[in-house]
């Protein structure tokens, strides 16, 4: 989704800093698992605002997840994963999607100038125009998002309905979800929301119950409030994500300063060296055609 | 529901069972959610399955598919035994007090009166004691051996806690558990509401359950209270608007009952229908029976309906039999019914034994179809495989289709459970040559009027007398239909306390049924949306979300029946001497001199609490009833298996195995299976992705769960060697289908009688038409048995076996 | 100009082509890759159709410079066995770098120094296309984890700078030793250029006239 726009905090493959002028609330969604039904609305809803009707009827696998995972259709899902906690069944149900890290792996890996911004609002958007369709960004992210479209080589995933915001209004999941486990604000207040439902879920017997902001990433823009807070993994979400060092060893300043010097080091040395000693010539054959 | 879906946020202990609203109502789960976080109330879940309600709940119990009576029966006598009862309440809300007749009588699960050869009661000995006035006799102590309060303690002692394990496999620590959290709500100052729907309509003792339930809301004195209630959650947008008009063969509209053979004439048909009081004073408000009926003849046929024709009585028809779907079918498989007509209806998938279903459509001359979608019903005769293996040829029914519009290409109302009137407008136009259901039904009606007076018939004054008084004849507007429920004055109507003053004009919208007459001077076509649009214009269309209270009684939101009242029986928020139970939950109380607060008063204005005026105005007795001598099968509920029982015997230690007053044609009794070649428990029931067979045609839902599936527990897989997203067969004794099996977790294995039980769960979306994956109609499997009180088939407790396809 | 007399052939026509077509390919492969390291030099995918196409055509044009080298490679495999000769090569290469002497007695078709280029570039090659393959989208990427993903980015990078070094080197060199492009380009080089840079060669070469 592409919007012209003068509150871009971080653009990829960018060497400077995009325009910046603008600056706008730190927003977030707050993902409330503890009072989330899986009804799908949400998917549904994602589906229907983006007009993202390519989806093919899939077949059933033996699991309530429909479709198997993301893709340049589906960009948000409801994963559904049974788990025995303390002698006790839980269905934990998980709307996965992107979460906006305050620190994202993918715009840091993307070698498109502009294919992927990061607004200072904290909302990542990929501008699929400039999108080149190497898939770095896929490597680069902790959580597994993106998703390349086989059919035009651009890669896709939710946007926070960054429409939508730019406009003032809330992400059509938060929008469409019918029991309220989905709201949206400021980054402030979503968090001040979720530390306050861990009150109630902790006097109800989730004595670790947690929010999840990932501060490996920055922090994300998308908070979950996790009943299991001490088990992210058992909701599918990865327990201390990070960029890594590889991927900021390969994308970093440094890394490509060094290729860049050795580069010119080595024209330099070979200038160097010709004007030193000039040619290499079998004797006596100077100035013939070489 | 007797509150709403708004008032659930105030409950303190809110109980699911029976159903499984975060998936077949997640907008309204939204409200126990409210309930949770701003109550912090406790959620319990009771059902066959985890489901996604049961992962919302505090507290969940597995619960064997139709064991639910002995479960609740366990519960009453929990409460009875440990005295967690709102004594006051019972006491002068219900008729605990009540003395029955000496020689009624309950031996080895029948009770007395029972004709083995009608399979029904003679329910004389089930009255209560009455004195030379007419009265019921009470004992306020209690103690009377005879009394409904004492017979209901001794009634329930056999549903001791291990007999609820043994019964419904339920481990005894989560129903104990479930016990004492439900019994917190005894106490005056705590409330819990109870959220259920098809998962107990669809049993052959499904209105017992129910019932079994409404009394232990009664004992714990939930009735009538915010946060509190019996609540049927419907199954369709609008189906409380369905039943509120009549829409079923026996009913008429606002539920009074289609005249049978034994009604020859008016005074017979009313006087059985008007009841006396049973106690002093009582408002019994079912007396008003003939200003009902008499307003909604006038509606019907005009000025055609006269004191002198018994106001077009015999205009009705006189019901030799309930006409129900599964006797219609049964009638339509031997041959003799013609013709059928469905409206927003397809049976072939909603209803049970598709191969009977199939057998019967077949034997139509014509079939009428009236919907805005393709059913299975309309293509019954297509050829679509193993999914629907018929062969064209052999098949005559002429099908007529009439496309129609859906809810949003129209104006009109819906009524939702909470009995709210909401107006809705028209959002786009319908497609092709679909035309609204109203302007079908009218266009079929003048002509077959214009054919009657043309050719005359036997007796065509029903008909030709209709009263028709549209603008448009071919189009009857919503609003002239919704004008015409509310009711009219046809001649002024004066006040009956002081004649010189005039309630209501001629011609004028009435106010409320308070002013509907049996002397032919108001006509009304539904008596319960009485003041749903009166002279100051439509009252559905009100879209005030203020809710001074904060119990969520928003009087200004749409219009709700009756009388715009939020909570049905809501005088009894309030003790005797009518101060609120709860000072927190200040609802209806009396000033001093009248009625108010938050609601509409259920009750008269001016009765003062020394007039012991009970709160449950349409019963004859003022109070609830814990004994219902109104039920065909019994006055207190009785665990019986299903008709469909992996048990050989009723654990309950009575000789009578299954409900014996349900109905069962032979046909269809000889197609129920035994435990022995069908060893799995099976019962069937909706996603939160799709409703019903309708949104297999929307794309988007279709991804979200594109094919059909069934459930089983990891144990039941390993058993039978089959693997997640292996294809099975699922064989009952009327049919089979095949589907991808999804193992999980969620279904338990039961013990049972000391023998494991297993459940095989079986959604019921998925059919031959649409565009999710090809499925079979789960009705496939299902067996043609009714409820012994309204015929509901038994769709959630019958037999399977299960193999790898 | 020297007589046809003269003139030995060195590189064979086929040959010749398949050096100038890894040539080319190294080039675009090359530029296309920098162009996607370094956000500065992203311009040059303008130079090859944009980003987009540019992107497609990077994993395909390095399997055809991986096809074509090890193609080549098999053909010039023998003459770049390590033989005593290139031992002493290489212990005077800064001498030989400083013009102080010239290539030993021994030194066959190719000089240590390309011998070190050549074994160089057989497993860097080698690298740069498993490393490629892990990260080609949408093909076989998808077949792979993050992790595996991420250090094969890393990886490739490193490679493919080694490479520019090496392929820079060789580059100065064939400029540097005058007669060395004109080997490649018109295939043959003169009787005196061959004693003088691979007597070794020339002596063989020679022999068999």
């Amino acid at each position: 989704m592409a919007l012209q726009s003068l509150d871009i905090k971080n653009r990829s493959a960018t060497t400077f800093q995009g325009p910046s002028a603008r600056s706008t609330l730190e927003v977030a969604k707050l993902i409330d698992v503890s009072r989330c039904i899986g009804c799908k609305a949400c998917q549904a809803a994602c589906s229907e605002w983006n007009d993202l009707h390519t989806e093919p009827v899939g077949v059933n696998e033996g699991f309530y997840t429909n479709p198997r995972d993301l893709s340049d259709q589906t960009w948000t899902l409801m994963r559904f994963y049974e788990e025995q906690i303390e002698g006790s069944l839980q269905w934990l149900i998980l709307k996965d999607g992107c979460l906006h890290c305050s620190e994202p792996g993918c715009l840091k890996a993307c070698p498109a100038p502009g294919a992927i911004v990061q607004y200072t609002n904290g909302i990542v958007d990929f501008h699929e125009e400039n999108c080149i369709g190497c898939g770095y960004c896929i490597s680069g992210c902790p959580f597994n998002i993106p998703r390349l479209r086989k059919e035009d080589s651009k890669v896709y995933k939710c946007t926070l309905c960054s429409d939508r915001v730019s406009v003032g209004l809330e992400p059509a999941c938060v929008k469409t979800c019918p029991t309220g486990a989905i709201h949206f604000g400021s980054k402030a207040d979503m968090l001040f929301q979720a530390e306050e439902r861990l009150g109630d879920l902790r006097e109800r017997g989730f004595a670790k119950a947690a929010v999840y902001d990932p501060q490996g990433v920055g922090g994300t823009h998308v908070v979950y409030v996790l009943p299991h807070g001490d088990r992210p993994e058992s909701y599918g979400l990865p327990r201390n994500p990070s960029v890594g060092p590889l991927v900021g060893l390969w994308r970093s300043g440094l890394a490509r300063a060094v290729g860049v010097i050795t580069m010119v080091s080595v024209a330099v040395a070979g200038i160097l060296h010709y004007m030193r000693h000039g040619p290499n010539e079998v004797p006596g054959e100077s100035g013939k055609e070489a | 529901m007797t509150n709403n879906w708004v008032d659930i946020k105030n409950a303190d202990v809110v109980m699911i069972m029976g159903g499984n609203p975060a998936e077949a109502h997640p907008c309204g789960f939204k409200w126990v959610i409210e309930a949770k976080i701003k109550n912090r109330a406790r959620v319990i879940v009771v059902d066959p399955r985890f489901t996604r309600s049961a992962a919302m709940a505090d507290i969940y119990a597995p619960v064997r598919a139709g064991s639910d009576i002995a479960f609740l029966g366990g519960l009453i006598n929990y409460l009875l035994k440990n005295d967690k009862i709102q004594r006051d309440y019972v006491v002068n809300y219900t008729n605990a007090p009540f003395l029955v007749r000496e020689d009624f009588a309950f031996q080895e699960g029948l009770f007395s009166g029972y004709d083995k050869e009608k399979r029904s009661y003679d329910k004389t000995t089930w009255a209560y004691e009455l004195d030379k006035d007419g009265y019921a006799k009470v004992d306020p102590t209690l103690e009377h051996p005879r009394s409904v309060y004492q017979l209901l303690k001794k009634h329930f002692a056999r549903y001791t806690p291990e007999k609820v394990e043994e019964i419904c496999g339920t481990p005894k620590d989560k129903f104990l558990k479930i016990c004492e959290t439900v019994a917190t709500t005894a106490a005056p100052n705590k409330v819990m509401t109870h959220l259920y729907a098809l998962g107990w309509t669809q049993h052959s003792q499904g209105s017992q359950m129910i019932r079994t339930m409404a009394m232990v809301q009664l004992l714990l004195g939930n009735m009538g209270v915010p946060g509190g209630g019996m609540n049927a959650l419907r199954g369709h947008s609008n189906i409380q608007g369905l039943t509120d008009l009549g829409l079923m063969t026996h009913l008429l509209p606002g539920y009074l009952t289609v005249p049978t053979e034994g009604d020859p004439d008016l005074k017979t048909y009313l006087e059985k229908r008007t009841p006396k009081p049973l106690r002093p004073g009582q408002m019994n408000f079912l007396g008003n029976y003939p200003k009902w009926f008499v307003s909604l003849t006038k509606a019907w046929w005009g000025a055609a309906a006269t004191k002198e024709n018994d106001w077009a009585y015999d205009y009705l028809p006189k019901l030799d039999a309930p006409y129900d779907v599964l006797r219609v079918f049964e009638l339509m498989s031997q041959g003799k019914v013609n013709g059928y007509v469905c409206q927003g209806f397809n049976p072939l998938a909603s209803f049970p034994d598709k191969a009977k279903l199939i057998k019967g459509l077949s034997a139509l001359k014509f079939l009428v179809i009236i919907d805005p979608l393709v059913t299975e019903t309309a293509d019954f005769w297509q050829n679509h495989g193993e999914f629907n293996d018929v062969d064209p040829k052999k098949i005559q029914t002429e099908v007529f289709r009439l496309p129609s519009t859906c809810f949003a290409e129209e104006d009109g109302s819906l009524v939702s459970s909470g009995r709210w009137l909401q107006w809705h407008w028209k959002g786009a136009e319908p497609p092709g040559d679909a035309r609204a259901d109203i302007e079908i039904m009218a266009d079929l009606f003048t002509r077959i009027r214009d054919l009657y007076k043309k050719d005359g018939g036997t007796f065509p004054d029903p008909v030709v007398n209709l009263a028709w008084p549209y603008k448009q004849p071919k189009a009857p507007s919503p609003e002239e239909l919704a004008k015409e429920f509310n009711g009219v004055a046809l001649a002024d109507l004066p006040d009956p306390k002081d004649p010189t003053k005039i309630l209501a004009k001629e011609g004028e919208q009435l106010p409320g049924f308070g002013l509907l007459r049996d002397d032919g001077t108001t006509a009304c076509g539904c008596w319960i949306f009485s003041g749903s649009w009166t002279q100051a214009g439509n009252q559905m269309a009100r879209r005030d979300a203020a809710d001074p209270s904060g119990l969520g009684a928003t009087g200004g939101w749409a219009w709700s029946w009756p009388a715009n009242r939020r909570i049905l029986y809501n005088r009894a928020s309030a003790d005797p001497s009518g101060k609120p139970w709860d000072p927190n939950r200040k609802y209806v109380f009396w000033t001093g001199k009248k009625w108010a607060g938050n609601d509409v008063p259920d009750m008269r204005p001016d009765a003062a609490p020394e007039e012991v005026v009970g709160p449950f105005i349409m019963n004859p007795e003022g109070v609830a009833r814990l004994w219902a001598p109104a039920m065909t099968d019994g006055p207190f509920p009785e665990h019986y298996e299903p008709f469909e029982t992996p048990l050989e015997s009723n654990l309950i230690g009575s000789k009578v195995l299954s409900n014996p007053v349900a109905r069962v044609f032979p046909g269809d009794r000889e197609k129920l299976g035994t435990g022995k070649e069908f060893p799995l428990v099976a019962t069937t029931y909706r996603l939160t992705e799709h409703f019903h067979f309708w949104t297999k045609h929307v794309r988007t839902a279709a991804v979200l769960q594109p094919e059909q599936f069934v459930e089983i527990s990891e144990a039941l897989a390993a058993k039978r060697g089959i693997k997640n997203g292996d294809r099975v067969t699922v064989r009952s004794k009327r049919g089979q289908i095949v589907a991808k099996a999804v193992v999980t977790k969620r279904m338990p294995t039961l013990k049972v009688a000391g023998k494991e039980v297993e459940t095989v769960g079986i959604p019921i979306h998925w059919g031959f038409s649409g565009l999710v994956k090809k499925g079979y109609l789960a009705n496939t499997l299902t067996p043609s048995v009714g409820d012994a009180n309204i015929q509901t088939p038994e769709y959630k407790a019958f037999l399977v076996d299960i193999q790898k396809a | 100009m020297a007589n046809k007399g003269d003139l030995i052939v060195r590189h064979t026509p086929g040959e010749r082509l398949s050096h100038w077509v890894v040539a080319l390919a190294f080039v675009f492969l090359f530029l296309s890759g920098l162009a996607m390291f370094h956000p500065t030099f992203f311009w040059l995918s303008f130079l090859f159709g944009g980003g987009q196409f540019m992107r497609w055509l990077h994993p395909l044009a390095g399997v055809l410079l991986t096809v074509l080298f090890y193609q080549y490679a098999s053909w010039v495999w023998a003459d770049n066995k390590w033989l005593p000769a290139d031992t002493e090569w290489r212990r005077n290469m800064l001498a030989y770098m400083r013009l102080q002497t010239h290539s030993p007695e021994g030194t066959g078709k190719y000089n240590a120094g390309q011998k070190l280029m050549f074994w160089s570039m057989v497993p860097l090659i080698a690298v740069l296309l498993v490393t490629g393959i892990v990260m080609w989208q949408p093909y076989f990427a998808p077949y792979f984890g993050p992790s595996l993903r991420r250090a094969a980015g890393l990886l490739h990078a490193i490679a493919a700078f080694i490479m520019f070094v090496g392929i820079g080197i060789h580059w100065y060199a064939a400029y540097w030793t005058r007669g060395s492009i004109r080997a490649m380009v018109r295939g043959t080089v003169t009787r005196a250029w061959a004693k003088y840079h691979h007597p070794g060669w020339f002596r063989e070469v020679a022999g068999k006239e």
